[in-house]
């Protein structure tokens, strides 16, 4: 007890003090954290550790069950993978952020309080927000400040949900909160935003995309698996999810069917696969929050599997769209294999990972007699075999010959895909060691013949789908354009908030310009220049004409009149009639 | 990086003899997996999943209607020009 610290501080000083560490011995530190990390992380009890007192209220840095632990093995394993994945990259930048990113992770799923929670998933955004914009494009910029905008839109969102909740029940404990009131939607809400509900999703098929090769590892690992575990501890069983979840895995493989960035197909299938797990959270059962939970640790594994593919394929040839990509098979073959069993994994093929976790939610919703959702699951099995599975190794390594011939990864980048398929393919073989770590006692049985018939005969015949379509020229070919999407509200709509304002406000400047500074100003310079020249003619010019001044006289006169006021050189005893008659104005007007 | 060189060596899939042996090989083990679910007993949750090779129907099935739908309804009302955020 003494000699461990809470697992996010680990990554976080680790983290701040990579700078510090110069030539080889990088290298080796950045690895050596995660591998701490972990030694750490196992010799921590189960229970409730480091409570500060904060204020009036106790912190938890350290609530540690079976639930949290599985996430903090996952995330220390996956830290690994992606700082080995990364190590060729000399940007102290990226790796900072990606250490304190996996550290605000950490500190998320181990976080017994609703503040330090609150914190630690603000610092998720703040930290991954270096990956993106690491990549130094005009666009990763723009796609950077828009994920930024719309997390701190969820954030505030969240925080208010927190405070009224904390208003109400009086403590910070953060663990079961359940949909009643307005202050549990708005952190449901919240949590929504990270986890990339339908509507609500766009921030992560606009911004994945644009982050650097190295840091979307670490992205598709954290922020979408911190908010499925924040449901999973907070709105466990909550029916909204079970549709919600749905929903999310069946839309987006319409837009990865006809996405052209490789990337953000994979993107598309991430809200995919977050599909299936929120909905085990909202179907609640035992079974289902095992299956949810284990596919968490799968797709992990399984989606930076193939985001590293992708990557190594995009620092070899620096391309990344279907249209330019093919044929790579002759010259990356290790890491054509290596996407081939990320691919086979996220599909669910027997004997690879995402087949003894995705059958558990399934099986779920069929004991609990969803037949529609059941329908929904089961089509996007099917789909993502055909984007993710076919479309994605097709395409890139297949298909029609690009002529590039690039060299295989850097060795380190292979080693990390090597450790990350022999995962997918263990842990898809032997379900065992995954299955005892769970949250429930596990009851489960994938490997039946008749699941593994029917789940081969489901992917098969999608691959002669696919085959079909492609031989006979429907399958719809690659395109360079933009897919619209519900970002498009918010991309568009910004523009017409900024004509908006624009003519609103700058038409306001412009009005008050030409009102005040153009004649208002002039006015009363000029008033003040020639108002009592005016009033002194005006008082005289009739004294003169009853006197008889008239003709070339009265116009000198005038002119004398004039000179004199404007430079206040008129005789003293005008100025004193002039005076004399203010004083008896002002004394009879009181 | 390399570009496809005049007389470079023949990869495994420049040779189409073995294109065609692999798609014979993919089309012979459909062929098998529609064959043994026929020996298969079944427990169904549902009474549909009890249907002869239902689950090569729903595959196919679902995935013609996935293309077909995201090809002619999704990419048309979607589909912009490339700079179109710009």
């Amino acid at each position: 007890m003494i000699s461990t610290v809470p697992p996010a501080f680990v990554f976080i000083i680790g983290g701040l003090l990579v700078p510090f560490i110069k030539g080889k011995w990088k290298s080796a530190y950045l690895l050596l954290i995660p591998v701490v990390g972990f030694v750490n992380l196992i010799s921590i009890p189960e229970g409730t550790h480091w409570v500060v007192k904060f204020l009036d209220w106790e912190l938890v840095f350290g609530k540690i069950d079976r639930l949290s632990l599985l996430f903090g093995y996952i995330f220390h394993l996956i830290s690994f993978i992606a700082l080995l994945y990364a190590l060729h990259v000399k940007d102290d930048l990226q790796h900072v952020a990606g250490l304190v990113y996996a550290g605000s992770a950490l500190g998320v799923v181990f976080a017994g309080d609703i503040f330090s929670f609150f914190v630690f998933w603000e610092m998720l955004t703040v930290s991954s927000i270096f990956l993106i914009w690491a990549r130094r494009t005009r666009a990763a910029q723009a796609a950077g400040f828009r994920y930024l905008l719309v997390h701190a839109a969820g954030g505030l969102c969240l925080l208010a949900g927190i405070v009224l909740y904390v208003n109400q029940t009086g403590s910070i404990e953060f663990g079961y909160i359940g949909l009643n009131g307005l202050a549990t939607y708005l952190i449901f809400f919240g949590f929504g935003l990270n986890c990339a509900w339908p509507l609500l999703h766009p921030w992560l098929t606009d911004a994945y995309p644009e982050a650097t090769i190295t840091g979307v590892i670490f992205m598709s690992a954290f922020t979408t698996k911190c908010a499925v575990y924040a449901l999973a501890r907070a709105f466990p069983g909550t029916e909204a999810l079970i549709w919600i979840g749905a929903i999310m895995t069946g839309f987006p493989i319409f837009y990865a069917v006809i996405e052209n960035d490789l990337r953000r197909v994979l993107a598309y299938s991430l809200i995919n696969q977050v599909g299936f797990m929120v909905c085990g959270i909202g179907i609640g059962t035992a079974l289902a929050i095992n299956g949810a939970v284990a596919h968490v640790f799968n797709d992990v594994l399984f989606k930076a599997l193939l985001f590293m593919s992708m990557g190594a394929v995009m620092y070899r040839t620096g391309k990344i769209n279907g249209t330019a990509l093919g044929g790579l098979y002759r010259t990356m073959p290790f890491t054509c294999i290596c996407c081939m069993v990320g691919a086979a994994s996220i599909s669910a093929f027997p004997l690879f990972s995402g087949f003894v976790s995705k059958s558990m939610v399934m099986d779920a919703a069929a004991k609990g007699h969803m037949r529609i959702i059941w329908f929904i699951l089961l089509f996007a099995s099917a789909g993502v075999f055909h984007h993710a599975g076919i479309k994605i190794p097709f395409f890139a390594f297949f298909g029609h010959d690009s002529g590039m011939r690039p060299k295989e990864a850097p060795v380190n980048m292979l080693l990390a895909m090597g450790i990350a398929a022999f995962l997918c393919i263990f842990i898809g073989s032997f379900p065992g060691l995954l299955y005892s770590l769970l949250p429930y006692p596990v009851d489960y049985v994938p490997y039946t013949a008749p699941h593994v018939v029917g789940q081969t005969q489901l992917l098969f015949f999608s691959a002669l789908a696919f085959s079909l379509l492609l031989l006979s020229g429907i399958y719809p070919g690659e395109q360079r354009c933009v897919n619209l999407d519900f970002d498009w509200f918010y991309r568009k709509g910004s523009r017409l908030f900024y004509y908006v304002m624009d003519r609103s406000f700058n038409g306001l400047c412009r009005v008050s310009e030409r009102v005040f500074v153009g004649g208002l100003a002039g006015y009363l310079g000029r008033v003040s220049r020639d108002g009592a020249t005016r009033a002194a003619l005006l008082a005289m010019v009739p004294a003169w004409g009853i006197t008889g001044t008239t003709g070339e006289k009265l116009a000198r006169k005038k002119a004398s009149l004039r000179a004199a006021v404007q430079t206040g050189t008129s005789p003293v005893g005008i100025s004193a009639a002039l005076a004399t008659i203010f004083l008896i104005v002002v004394f009879l007007l009181m | 990086m390399e570009e496809k060189g005049q007389n470079e060596k023949k990869y495994l899939f420049d040779n189409p003899r073995n294109v065609n042996r692999l798609l014979g090989c993919f089309f012979s083990s459909l062929v098998v997996l529609l064959i043994i679910d026929l020996f298969v007993h079944k427990h169904p949750h549902f009474p549909w999943e009890g249907w002869l090779e239902f689950y090569a129907v729903y595959g196919f099935v679902a995935c013609v209607a996935l293309v077909l739908a995201a090809k002619y309804i999704l990419r048309p009302i979607m589909k912009r020009r490339e700079d179109y955020y710009d």
